[in-house]
């Protein structure tokens, strides 16, 4: 006799049912999920208007079963502005890339913060340019190798890193900033609590939310899924360290 | 309601107030400047949204936002601002959303300078952004004309689902005139059946410039294509001045037009059967009456603060069946009516060729002025 069955996972409602167009092993297929299952979590699904970003994320909007509206190149802050101002009672989100949100689109993302828009940021930094092939990003690592890095970034003429994170926490708009990482399952549980409380910063009208994501990008890393994980432990977490950047009182206090 | 006196850029942003302007988004640039700042105050005073954005580039985008989310929108500008906005203007273009822009247009090119100038007609009727597709652009010659087509600008870019702008030079936003405003609207929830507002009750909608299959980009184009050939057949618009019995055509939009008039009406006190076609959309531009005109016409002359844009298109119209020559005042110089007139006295009775080019005559002009 069959044992009964019991259902331990399944899709969120919030997610419709066409496959991703990820690579395998890509950790951005993990981060929609858990902002799918905050959304419905929150039973905001029918209220929520996502902003995709120009990057490998593009086509966000094809797997979220929300409203969704596509930015230029980093402008997603600005798009988001626009819809959140007139519809200030919908929960807008963006979903960006760091060469979306750190390279092109620095000054949206900014001065989004800056104003305390009320709106929360998905910032998934897997330190390269993904979609076009594997570019250096501002968020590439000192010596890491890139198609446009070939023999590693030379800081010297390449500039440093940018840590998104610790320079948006320092903006008063700023009501919750935190980083938190992909590379395995306790951290992608607590990267799902951190999504959760981004978007209860939102609703409670709490100012700019944002959760940086350390991401993994196997294929132009030349990596293997596993070892991109082991990649983002032993060298992305140490350059970007995980943590609470800006968390305001009110929403120290909510317990979910 | 009465007449009162209006700056044009106040007037501006008032007419659009008036019109049910539910989110403005700017950034400051000189001659343009005032109509931010009236809205900075007008707006939030309203409870509708006003942000001053952090560039030109955020400005569009919360343009964007706010178009897709259904509401009435508008952000204004002057030439450089504009350019920057171009990126914003394509993809609204692709996203089908109606949206309404403003450029007071200075002197150029680069930061030139904060003089009237037209010379951004071609950024605004035939260029700006990449891809292709058509736009409304409306071109006021006064302060009242200004208000008058605010309301007009949004009907026309939510008619067309597509982005209505309006382009005149410094001069007309600056100067004060005795004008009439418009009774306030009631804001109108439109409810549009393609607005990304949240799927309350109703399937969830998305809204993209992205057709990522060729087939799918070539239908998308066609249907904007087939859309714009009913703005065409629709909504041209164009004032006429002494055309009936004209030998000699001026033609010329905005302030160009307005300071035209004075000169045709000189000319005419001279006996010269002269007359003023002055387009009010240069996009859709009136092609079919500059075709009628030039089978009474002997000649055109084209006068524009610029070198020679809309020249282009009055060509197009009259294909070299009469002469079209040119009078020009680029770089945020504006003509005065007696160097108009005095090319209507020098075209009159003189023997004008089809196949000189007309910019290269009119420099010749202009180097013996200088
Ligand atoms: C204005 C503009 N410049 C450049 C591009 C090309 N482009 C597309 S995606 C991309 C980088 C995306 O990288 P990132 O934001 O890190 O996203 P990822 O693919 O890594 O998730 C670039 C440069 C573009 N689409 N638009
Ligand atoms: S290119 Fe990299 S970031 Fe993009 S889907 Fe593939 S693995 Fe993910
Ligand atoms: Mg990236």
């Amino acid at each position: 006799m069959a044992a009964p069955e019991s259902l331990v996972y399944e899709r969120p409602e919030s997610f419709t049912d066409t496959p991703t167009h990820y690579c395998p092993g890509c950790t951005h297929g993990v981060a929609h999920r858990l902002v799918a299952e905050v959304l419905e979590e929150m039973g905001v699904t029918n209220r929520t208007i996502g902003v995709a970003p120009v990057g490998c994320a593009v086509f966000a909007y094809n797997y979220f079963d929300t409203d969704f509206v596509e930015a230029p190149h980093g402008r997603a802050p600005a798009m988001a502005t626009g819809v959140k101002r007139v519809l200030p009672d919908r929960v807008v989100f963006t979903y960006q890339g760091d060469g979306d949100l750190a390279s092109i689109g620095m000054g949206e993302i900014v001065h989004a913060a800056a104003r305390g828009e009320n709106i929360t940021v998905i910032f998934i930094n897997n330190a390269n340019f993904g979609m076009t092939g594997g570019q250096m990003a501002p968020t590439t690592l000192p010596g890491m190798k890139t198609t446009s890095s070939p023999n590693g970034r030379d800081v010297e003429s390449q500039g440093y890193p940018i840590r998104m994170s610790e320079m948006i926490s320092t903006l008063d708009g700023v009501g919750y900033c935190v980083r938190r990482s992909l590379h395995d399952p306790k951290n992608i549980r607590l990267a799902k609590k951190a999504i959760r409380m981004a978007f209860e910063t939102q609703v409670r009208g709490l100012g700019f939310s944002m959760v940086e994501l350390l991401s993994t990008c196997p294929t132009n890393w030349g990596m293997t899924p596993v070892n991109s994980l082991k990649f983002v432990e032993e060298h992305m977490v140490p350059a970007y360290p995980l943590g609470d950047y800006k968390v305001s009182e009110a929403i120290k206090q909510v317990k979910i | 309601m009465a007449k009162e006196l209006w700056k044009g850029n106040e007037a501006i942003a008032e007419a659009a107030v008036r019109a049910g302007l539910q989110a403005y988004f700017g950034y400051p640039i000189t001659p343009q400047t005032e109509i931010l700042e009236y809205l900075s105050r007008r707006m939030p005073e309203l409870g509708r949204a006003f942000v001053q954005a952090e560039s030109e580039l955020g400005a569009i985008n919360m343009v964007y936002g706010a178009a897709c989310a259904g509401v009435r929108v508008m952000s204004t500008s002057s030439s450089p601002g504009v350019s920057l906005m171009m990126e914003g203007l394509s993809y609204i273009a692709g996203t089908e959303v109606p949206a309404v822009l403003v450029n007071v247009m200075r002197g150029g090119p680069g930061l030139g300078n904060i003089a009237p100038s037209q010379a951004d007609y071609n950024q605004a009727v035939h260029g700006g952004g990449h891809g292709d597709y058509p736009r409304i652009v409306l071109a006021p010659a006064s302060v009242q004309e200004a208000i008058d087509m605010m309301g007009l600008s949004f009907d026309l870019a939510e008619k067309y689902r597509m982005i209505s702008m309006m382009i005149l030079d410094g001069s007309v936003g600056q100067m004060m005139e005795p004008a009439e405003m418009p009774e306030m609207k009631p804001i109108v929830e439109r409810n549009w059946d393609w607005a990304t507002n949240g799927a309350l009750n109703r399937e969830r909608r998305i809204l993209s410039s992205i057709y990522i299959e060729p087939a799918a980009e070539e239908v998308a184009n066609l249907r904007l294509a087939n859309r714009w050939k009913e703005v065409q057949a629709n909504e041209v618009r164009y004032k006429e001045y002494f055309l009936d019995d004209a030998e000699i055509v001026v033609v010329g939009f905005g302030t160009a037009g307005r300071v035209s008039l004075s000169a045709v009406r000189a000319a005419r006190a001279q006996g010269i059967k002269v007359g003023l076609l002055r387009p009010i959309t240069v996009s859709p531009f009136p092609y079919e009456v500059i075709d009628q005109l030039t089978g009474q016409a002997k000649a055109f002359l084209v006068v524009e603060m610029n070198m020679g844009q809309m020249l282009s298109d009055v060509r197009l119209a009259v294909r070299g069946r009469v002469p079209v020559e040119f009078h020009g005042r680029p770089g945020g110089m504006v003509p005065f009516p007696d160097e108009i007139l005095h090319e209507v006295q020098r075209m009159n009775g003189a023997n004008l060729s089809v196949h000189a080019d007309p910019i290269n005559s009119w420099l010749a002009r202009m180097a013996e002025v200088k």
